[in-house]
């Protein structure tokens, strides 16, 4: 658990050094540049801010009525079984589909049991290690008019899968108890 | 597909809330949630401002480019039949590195560009080939090396350490894209047997 902070920690400084480092000796205005990409940074937020407000609304209404609690009461079985917090199980269905909904119920756990809970934290690293296959799936390959994706789903199906069970495990291991 | 999701959330929730009698608390949810929608944004203009800021260093000074060009070995490994084709593979190849930096406003247009030459090598144009579906698994088994909004995210709910996934989560999207590249080969492989061998592919 340490090390893992202790490592994490010092992934992000040190992608800044060596960027930043690299810019300067190759006489780049390092700092005109950074400003630029900030404000093109700033767009996308702005961009992002109305899928917010709207998905937050609808999981803080979903949230408000208990309907989440009672998902996550009628998921305890299934979570038991395999050996997944049933407060996440909504997550992943939901993460096939949209990363925003998804976000948005993340928000709802981080609030409920702690941004770093064991289940807050297994959420977070669900989030950065699964895409929304469905998503995906539909704005490429409609794209280009494809109509049989083959085994596309499958292949998709089982990465996120791995991807799910490697999240749960390292949470368990790293930071459960 | 959102216009669904999101209807049937709401919707259920509301109908629901109207036999537990939770009204009350809905009223409040609405609220505040949209409230905490745009403070959520503040934080992200500084995170996600600051990412993209050094990411545009990146991309100015070259850096994106060599990681491009880095790539080509382990793309030319896994796109066989793709050898020659400068266009197709520069626009994978463009699109992983948007999605390994995690800027995926970026890997969407090139993914896209990706897709169509993608489509123009293609003998059937209803049916996804294997370097389609091989290319669409890697995107979908996510790539991202530090998920910069999740920490934002965090670091808004109050984590005392933000930053405690990058490793933990790197290490996850490794295991997602190698299952999902193992099974994408291997697919490929069979297939290009079977047509060898004048059946027909599936």
């Amino acid at each position: 658990m340490k090390m893992i902070s202790a490592l994490s920690g010092f992934l992000l400084p040190l992608a800044l050094f060596y960027i930043i480092g690299y810019g300067i000796l190759n006489r780049q205005k390092v700092y005109d540049i950074f400003i630029k990409g900030v404000e093109e940074g700033f767009k996308i937020v702005i961009h992002i801010a109305p899928t917010l407000v709207g998905l937050m609304v609808a999981v803080g209404i979903i949230r408000a009525s208990g309907v989440l609690d009672m998902a996550a009461n009628a998921l305890t079985p299934i979570g038991t079984l395999l050996n997944i917090p049933a407060q996440i199980l909504p997550l992943i269905f939901i993460r096939l589909f949209s990363t925003s909904a998804a976000n948005g119920l993340v928000f709802d756990l981080f609030k409920e049991y702690g941004t770093d809970s064991t289940i807050g934290l297994t959420a977070s690293i669900i989030m950065s290690c699964t895409e929304s296959i469905f998503y995906i799936m539909s704005v490429y390959f409609l794209s280009v008019g494809i109509k049989k994706t083959r085994w596309t789903l499958v292949g998709g199906l089982l990465a996120t899968l791995a991807g799910v069970a490697a999240s749960v495990v390292i949470a368990g291991v790293c930071f459960g108890g | 597909m959102l216009n669904y999701i999101w209807a049937f959330m709401i919707l259920i929730g509301i109908g629901v809330a109207a036999f537990t009698g939770e009204m009350e608390g809905v009223s409040t949810g609405i609220l505040d949630s949209s409230k905490e929608a745009i403070q959520l944004c503040i934080v992200m203009l500084g995170v996600v401002g600051m990412w993209t800021g050094v990411m545009k260093i990146a991309e100015e000074t070259g850096l994106v480019r060599q990681l491009t060009k880095l790539l080509m070995p382990i793309l030319r490994l896994l796109f066989p039949r793709l050898a020659g084709e400068e266009t197709a593979m520069g626009y994978i190849a463009a699109n992983m590195v948007a999605n390994l930096l995690g800027l995926g406003w970026a890997a969407t247009p090139t993914g896209l560009k990706a897709m169509k030459e993608l489509q123009r090598l293609n003998p059937d144009k209803e049916k996804a080939s294997d370097e389609m579906c091989l290319f669409m698994v890697i995107n979908i088994s996510s790539l991202q090396l530090i998920p910069i909004n999740m920490i934002a995210y965090r670091s808004q709910y109050g984590s005392v350490h933000p930053g405690l996934i990058i490793l933990p989560g790197m290490v996850a999207t490794g295991i997602s894209t190698l299952v999902g590249v193992l099974y994408g080969v291997w697919k490929c492989r069979r297939n290009q047997k079977k047509h060898k061998n004048g059946e027909r592919t599936e």
